[in-house]
């Protein structure tokens, strides 16, 4: 597990960060690229062409066995047993007081085998919790963060740079959807999922592929514009896109109903699920704060932490928050009471000694054009 | 590339020293490690700041940092062009990327200013 190490680990792709100039930070007991020419030149080339990621930090966990779709029903909200074979659903292991363990992403991929990939932070608490839910299930449940690698290709030219390296039907492959077969010559599992608001792919391989695809694919893409892009522009172009960050916006003191993700808690799925009676009572309660957007109107960057005031009244915190690179504007999300989350609604955030005007919108930020 | 003419604060910023005026920016080393920079707070016009001080705020995508003021004394001008295109503290942090421009009371506080070649040894550990 990666929160067990002292010193972070490497992923098998850090001899071409190196070669690509990236800044590297550590993040979640790995050390991963921030940026390799520059947050705003990454960002831009995703919205505007195609970027590589390298998320060989993130957990993938394999579930197989003929009670792999009851058990993995029993560990996640979300009713995996409902997914077509190829298809996936994002969903959330709760604790049982119904507070957010992870978001993940479950995919099926046959009819008694899944993958669940969770975020790096959580892999080892991920681990522990399947194999605890999972248990005297005949099921196998097989952790195979450290042998697997991912990497993304995300952007409106996507498509076309990863169709000539495999022999998966890309225009079969919908979104939210995942298929096995080869990428560069090598073993792989194509997913259209992602994290940035654009089309595109994440595609696991084993760690001894991991170069050989990235190399694949900086090739491929080389006519098309595709730059390499780190986790700092990984974080704001997921802002834009509105999509929450585990440690910002969902944790263990918040609800998926307080989130605003009601809809991946399954009630009508049959059977008991890790969280069911606490969540069924949130739901039932209402939330105490609700997830917003904020268009920042006067001068300023809100950023994590900082507080939220209607007229004197605290009235919430700014999960995450900057200058959005394709509005060019400071955006931002937060918790705020419910009576305050209404889009249209004026409040202030306190920016240093400042407060700053904000307006409740509703997400995304962005949404890419069709 | 650090140029000679300048003083620098260890946190990274430059003065150029003229008479009793003093032209204040961040270091190029400031700028690259703060990545791309999207917005800039000066202080206002009149208002006094002190040596070492935080006296206005720069920000990157990523991060928030203040702005110190290497001397004491009273600003006189803030680049107003920083506000519209705070970029141009990553393209040219010793030209037209420069911040304020004040007036010294005291010059005998240069001296507690580096060197450029002071400042290329300091960043060069880091």
């Amino acid at each position: 597990m990666a929160q067990s190490h002292d010193v972070p680990m490497a992923t098998p792709l850090s001899d071409r960060h190196a070669a690509l100039g990236a800044r590297m930070v550590e993040f979640a007991g790995w050390l991963m690229p921030l940026q390799y020419t520059g947050i705003l030149e990454e960002h831009r080339a995703v919205r505007a062409r195609a970027g590589l990621f390298d998320l060989s930090h993130m957990g993938e966990f394999f579930v197989e066995g003929p009670d792999a779709a009851e058990g993995l029903g029993r560990a996640v909200t979300s009713n995996p047993g409902s997914l077509k074979v190829g298809r996936a659903q994002y969903s959330m292991l709760c604790f049982p007081e119904g507070g957010i363990l992870d978001d993940v992403i479950v995919y099926r991929l046959g009819v008694e085998r899944f993958m669940v990939v969770a975020n790096a932070s959580n892999s080892g608490a991920v681990s522990d919790a399947l194999a605890a839910r999972l248990a005297g299930l005949r099921v196998v449940l097989d952790d195979r963060s450290l042998a697997t690698a991912l990497v993304a290709i995300q952007g409106p030219r996507a498509a076309a740079i990863l169709a000539p390296l495999t022999d998966v039907a890309l225009e079969e492959l919908r979104f939210y959807s995942i298929a096995e077969g080869q990428v560069a010559g090598v073993p792989a599992i194509v997913a259209r999922t992602g994290y940035t608001g654009e089309d595109g792919f994440e595609i696991v391989v084993d760690v001894s592929a991991a170069a050989t695809i990235w190399d694949a694919l900086m090739a491929a893409g080389k006519d098309e514009g595709v730059v390499p892009v780190g986790l700092g522009a990984r974080d704001t172009l997921r802002l834009e896109a509105g999509m929450p960050l585990y440690g910002n916006e969902l944790g263990r003191d918040t609800s998926p109903f307080e989130a605003g993700l009601g809809r991946v808690v399954a009630f009508a799925k049959e059977g008991d699920f890790v969280g069911r009676a606490a969540l069924a009572k949130a739901e039932a309660d209402g939330p105490h704060k609700k997830l917003v957007g904020l268009a920042i109107r006067g001068r300023g960057i809100a950023r994590h932490g900082y507080e939220v005031f209607s007229g004197d009244r605290r009235v919430g915190a700014i999960t995450s928050g900057t200058l959005s690179p394709t509005l060019g504007e400071a955006i931002a999300m937060a918790y705020v009471t419910p009576s305050e989350a209404e889009p249209g609604t004026i409040v202030a955030v306190g920016i240093r000694d400042q407060r700053v005007p904000a307006e409740v919108v509703a997400l995304p930020f962005y949404r890419r054009p069709v | 590339m650090v140029p000679k003419d300048l003083r620098y604060t260890k946190e990274h910023e430059w003065v150029r020293v003229e008479g009793d005026m003093a032209t204040v920016g961040i270091t190029e080393f400031a700028s690259e490690q703060l990545g791309d920079i999207v917005f800039v707070e000066l202080p206002e016009i009149g208002r006094t700041v002190t040596q070492f001080a935080a006296v206005g705020v720069i920000e990157s995508v990523k991060a928030v940092s203040d702005l110190f003021a290497p001397l004491t004394g009273e600003v006189v001008e803030s680049n107003s062009e920083l506000s519209t295109a705070p970029e141009l503290l990553n393209s040219d942090p010793f030209g037209k990327g420069w911040m304020l421009r004040m007036r010294v009371d005291d010059a005998a506080q240069v001296g507690a200013l580096l060197d450029a070649a002071a400042y290329e040894a300091l960043t060069s550990e880091a």
